[in-house]
């Protein structure tokens, strides 16, 4: 544990929020290239942070650098620290595989396991030494991710017979049976409709309560609607980071007004 | 038609007709080549159904043609086989797994897939020199049907490897991202999930490769598996022979009733083939369905 002062309270909220992950300094590397530039800002606890910015700036780098995700892509260097409660995910006596324990992941595409829905809830607690009862756990993340309802009777089908909306809130199921600390979603509602994204925004305003959730969108709206921060990313660099409402309506940097009113060019 | 003019519709009868006789030389080649196999197979089944009984199948090797049997013959194949997969699947297939899952892209994984590449193209009768000096004579293994076994495995590894690991790189990497994003180890994502996943394509391949196994000949001469056997292997030390051995002992035979003992050999023999394939289909669409 690293010893710094009372830093884990942040005063980017009105109120003192403590801060779940606090990036400091980070760049993120492919093959000594810089995909992400020295970015700072803090993740507090029980609110929605948005990560914005055009398309290759880097926000799915350093979103995968939070639970290090990035550890598998060759050639990757990663500079910097990133307090996690306090204690740096980088430093060498941290095992990712416990940080990905703590910190879940919803990726972009849905990907379920090619197994029974139950089965890929399971699966993650299983490994990990879950000992209650699983099939409390199993009903209690469907409940959760809003899909118990539809699948409570075909628990044991095929996950691939689901459409593309129950799959990533099956996705998002499987990920919350870990109760993690944080949820990190990357672009979790780009292959969805309407009408399953609302689902899922849904969703995520009732996780808030539970969990600390960092997503990376592309549209505006969402990013508006759903969170409580947003950090606008530009070539690798964070231009922005504030409270949602300031970002969207009266940003301090012309390139991040330029990007949400859509002049961006 | 309207919407089109008379130099587009001449371009497209062109396209047409040029598709067309694409088609037909695909259709040909496929068919003659079914075509000659069919020959072969209804001249091999005319010599030797006649031959082909009860009595064939239970009896041992004998030097008069109506009292000769492949019993030593057959029982030998299925040794040498189940050996020969005891041996090169878990090899086979853990090398592939390492290659494709944990070892480091480099310049060292690239060389050794050439040399793999490149091994999967060595002449069999190079595999039995091999096991004849390293598995019979150094390893003083002897003439057995453990040296057969090695020998052979040797032989057929670099196609395991290969198909092993072309059918692990099937497998999306997305699955794998979910699983670790869970905080399964590299080894609980590997077993669990890209294992069960690309088995249907590692079956494929060692199946493939054990019926070239049973068919090959040349290296099991060369380590020297006996081709009058009367009597039945009781243990990986014995000695022993083969089917395609049998088969090639009567064909070279002046007598004709040998030949025909041959041809009724080469139905067992595409028989047990036959046989494997069917389990593999089998399995495969099995584990499928289970994955699907
Ligand atoms: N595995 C990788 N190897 C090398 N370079 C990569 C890799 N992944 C991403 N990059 C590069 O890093 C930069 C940032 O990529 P990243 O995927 O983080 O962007 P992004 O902001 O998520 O874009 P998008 O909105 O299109 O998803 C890009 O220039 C990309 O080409
Ligand atoms: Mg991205």
């Amino acid at each position: 544990m690293s010893m710094t002062e009372s830093r884990t309270t942040a005063n980017q909220g009105k109120n003192a929020v403590p801060a779940v992950l606090d990036i400091r300094d980070v760049s993120v590397l492919y093959s000594g290239k810089a995909a992400v530039k020295n970015v700072s800002c803090k993740i507090l606890k029980n609110r929605i942070t948005a990560i914005i910015g055009p398309s290759g700036c880097g926000k799915s780098t350093l979103l995968r650098s939070l639970n290090r995700m990035n550890d598998f892509v060759d050639g990757v260097t990663i500079e910097g620290e990133i307090l996690f409660t306090d204690q740096n995910l980088y430093s060498s006596d941290v095992d990712p595989v416990e940080v990905r324990r703590r910190i879940g992941m919803v990726f972009q595409k849905p990907n379920p396991f090619p197994k029974s829905i139950y089965n890929n809830i399971s699966w993650g607690p299983g490994i990990n030494g879950y000992n209650g009862s699983m099939d409390e756990l199993v009903e209690r993340s469907l409940t959760q991710a809003a899909l118990w309802e539809e699948v409570k009777d075909r628990l044991h089908e095929s996950a691939l017979n689901l459409s593309g909306g129950q799959q990533q809130r099956l996705c998002i199921a499987r990920a919350l049976a870990m109760e993690p600390q944080v949820l990190l979603m990357d672009e979790p509602c780009s292959a969805l409709d309407p009408i399953s994204t609302a689902h899922i925004e849904d969703l995520m305003f009732e996780l808030k309560s539970r969990y600390t959730i960092v997503i990376v969108t592309h549209n505006m709206q969402q990013a508006a609607r759903i969170s409580d921060f947003t950090a606008f990313m530009e070539m690798g660099n964070l231009i922005e980071f504030g409270e949602t409402d300031q970002i969207f309506t009266r940003p301090n940097i012309k390139r991040t007004e330029e990007y949400v009113t859509g002049r961006f060019g | 038609m309207a919407f089109s003019s008379e130099r587009e519709k001449l371009n497209l009868r062109k396209r047409h007709a040029r598709a067309r006789g694409f088609a037909f030389l695909c259709a040909l080649v496929t068919w003659s080549s079914v075509l000659i196999l069919g020959i072969l197979l209804f001249q091999v089944c005319i010599d030797g159904f006649g031959w082909l009984d009860w009595e064939f199948i239970n009896s041992f090797p004998s030097r008069f043609p109506d009292r000769a049997g492949i019993k030593s013959a057959l029982v030998g194949t299925m040794w040498l086989i189940s050996l020969v997969a005891a041996i090169s699947i878990p090899v086979g297939v853990s090398t592939a797994l390492y290659l494709e899952e944990f070892a480091a892209k480099g310049r060292l994984s690239k060389l050794i897939e050439v040399n793999i590449a490149n091994l999967a193209g060595v002449p069999s009768i190079v595999y039995g020199i091999l096991g004849l000096a390293v598995f019979v004579r150094y390893f003083a293994l002897g003439r057995s049907l453990i040296s057969g076994a090695l020998t052979m495995s040797l032989l057929i590894l670099p196609i395991i490897i290969i198909a092993s690991r072309e059918a692990i790189r099937t497998v999306p990497m997305s699955i794998r991202y979910a699983a670790l994003s869970l905080g399964a180890t590299r080894w609980q994502t590997t077993w669990a999930h890209v294992l069960p996943a690309s088995f249907p394509g590692i079956m494929t391949g060692v199946i493939l490769s054990l019926s070239r196994a049973i068919g090959e000949t040349a290296p099991i001469i060369m380590i020297g598996a006996l081709t009058f056997v009367a009597f039945l292997p009781a243990g990986p030390m014995d000695s022993f022979t083969v089917l395609s051995i049998q088969i090639y002992n009567w064909v070279a035979r002046p007598q004709p009733e040998f030949h025909d003992l041959a041809a009724a050999g080469i139905i067992v023999l595409l028989a047990v083939l036959l046989l494997m394939n069917a389990t593999a289909i089998y399995i495969r669409s099995k584990t499928e369905r289970r994955l699907k």
